[in-house]
């Protein structure tokens, strides 16, 4: 992996729903292949920041670049961006009207212009990287949360994105579908995806993540490995908020 | 005082005067559909004005009496831009389709409101358009539904319908009307033509429900969402 080889650089981004400010001047740069994860308390901005780096919330200020071009203020371009930069949500947002390779093949037909059979053959190779190749004519109401999920990082692959940004992908699921729904952005993280991913696993972040981000009150907080903030004695924030919800936990 | 050799005599002028009917209610629900959709869009995601124009629309066609309707427009409107040659049939037709089509509006714009918001979100993080998000993802999944409440478009047209007559149209209502000016036989000859009425709510719902069925999803039955 060439290090200098930044697919994404965020930069001083600043976000406000009405006189509340969620976003107060966030930057970081994202490397070809690299895992970052955002840890922190609800309401730090997490999720936002995910949504203003596709512009679907666009930021109040600040500047977004993919590939060196500019993503922030690109009027009708934002359509070509977003296919580069894939997002899975976490309540699935799958196309309830249509199964699932139907929902994964519906943007290569309308927004990459693909033919039929190429699409349906695209959309089938992506459902088997998730392990759901034969659950590609069940419509989302007829599959499990976790396959759900993996049915919307399968549409979200589709795409052939530079990067995919993960809005908590697990939350809404119990341990056991979320357990399945890590394995496959495990491998993913292995096959050199880039990935920005909001969530609250540590063990996900430790195994996989080359750089946590520790959001609390709309800034970084602290940022680095995960070995770096869990085990240096200078970095204490976070371990402080893990300590707070493992206690709440074993309550 | 048999009915039925009267009926059998009446039965070209019947079923013509049944054709009629039917022509109406497929003109009306077909216009209706065609202005009603637009403006639902128009309502959920249109700019302020367009909002406006068709609040003023939807307010002016439920706002008023069918007959009230059809005597302004048989009269009045349309003789006044110039379309005073139109015959009642398409004078009929298309103020039942103009005031269903307020109605049919309101059936999807509630729709097109119920699908989820995470449906737009999902197809626009994909790199589509509002307009492809709206015509690939909203609309598909508004019209299953909205089907269970716009299959109620059909009983009421039909019977809006037979208030034709007012202006001359020669539908079902005005056919039997003659007969019974003719033959003076009246109860019995106003019952057929219940009874044909029926049988055609009837039989149009049981294909509105085939159809509700045959484009049913799992998860997105009939009321499901």
């Amino acid at each position: 992996m060439n290090n200098n080889d930044i697919v994404l650089r965020v930069e001083d981004i600043h976000k406000s729903f009405g006189g509340n400010e969620v976003l107060r001047g966030v930057s970081f740069d994202v490397r070809r292949g690299e895992t970052k994860v955002f840890i922190g308390p609800s309401g730090t901005g997490k999720s936002t920041l995910l949504r203003c780096i596709n512009q679907l919330t666009p930021p109040d200020r600040g500047t977004v670049w993919l590939d060196g071009e500019e993503v922030t203020n690109s009027g009708a371009r934002i359509n070509y961006f977003r296919q580069k930069i894939g997002m899975v949500f976490q309540n699935f947002f799958l196309f309830d009207h249509l199964t699932a390779v139907k929902n994964v093949e519906l943007a290569l037909l309308k927004v990459r212009g693909m033919g039929k059979a190429e699409a349906r053959e695209k959309a089938l190779t992506e459902l088997r990287q998730v392990g759901l190749e034969d659950w590609a004519d069940h419509y989302p109401a007829e599959l499990s949360g976790g396959q759900a999920q993996r049915v919307s990082i399968a549409r979200a692959l589709a795409m052939d994105p530079d990067v995919i940004l993960f809005d908590e992908p697990t939350s809404a699921l119990d341990p056991e579908l979320t357990r399945e729904v890590l394995e496959v952005m495990k491998k993913l993280a292995r096959n050199g995806m880039t990935m920005l991913v909001v969530t609250h696993e540590m063990g996900f972040a430790c195994s996989v993540a080359n750089e946590v981000l520790f959001m609390e009150n709309g800034v970084v907080a602290e940022q680095g490995s995960p070995d770096l903030l869990l085990h240096d004695p200078r970095f204490t924030r976070m371990k402080d908020f893990i300590g707070r919800i493992d206690s709440r936990m074993d309550d | 005082m048999d009915v039925l050799p009267i009926l059998l005599d009446w039965l070209p002028y019947l079923l013509s005067g049944i054709a009629s009917t039917l022509g109406l209610v497929l003109a009306a629900l077909g216009l209706g559909v065609l202005l009603g959709l637009p403006m639902a869009l128009g309502q959920v995601y249109g700019a302020r004005p367009v909002r406006w124009v068709v609040g003023i629309y939807v307010w002016f066609f439920r706002g008023l009496p069918i007959l009230v309707l059809l005597f302004l427009f048989w009269f009045g409107i349309f003789p006044a831009i110039g379309l005073g040659e139109l015959s009642a049939f398409v004078v009929g037709a298309v103020v039942l389709g103009l005031r269903g089509a307020a109605y049919q509006s309101q059936i999807f714009r509630g729709a097109i409101q119920s699908v989820g918001e995470g449906q737009m979100i999902a197809a626009r993080s994909l790199g589509m358009s509002r307009l492809t998000a709206i015509r690939s993802v909203i609309l598909p999944q508004a019209v299953r539904i909205a089907l269970p409440g716009w299959s109620n478009e059909y009983p009421n047209i039909l019977t809006d319908s037979a208030v034709c007559y007012a202006i001359g149209v020669v539908e079902l209502l005005t056919i039997t009307s003659r007969m019974v000016t003719q033959t003076h036989i009246t109860m019995p000859i106003y019952l057929a033509a219940a009874g044909i009425f029926i049988v055609l709510n009837y039989g149009g719902l049981k294909l509105l429900h085939r159809l509700e069925k045959r484009i049913a999803i799992p998860g997105f039955g009939t009321g499901a969402m």
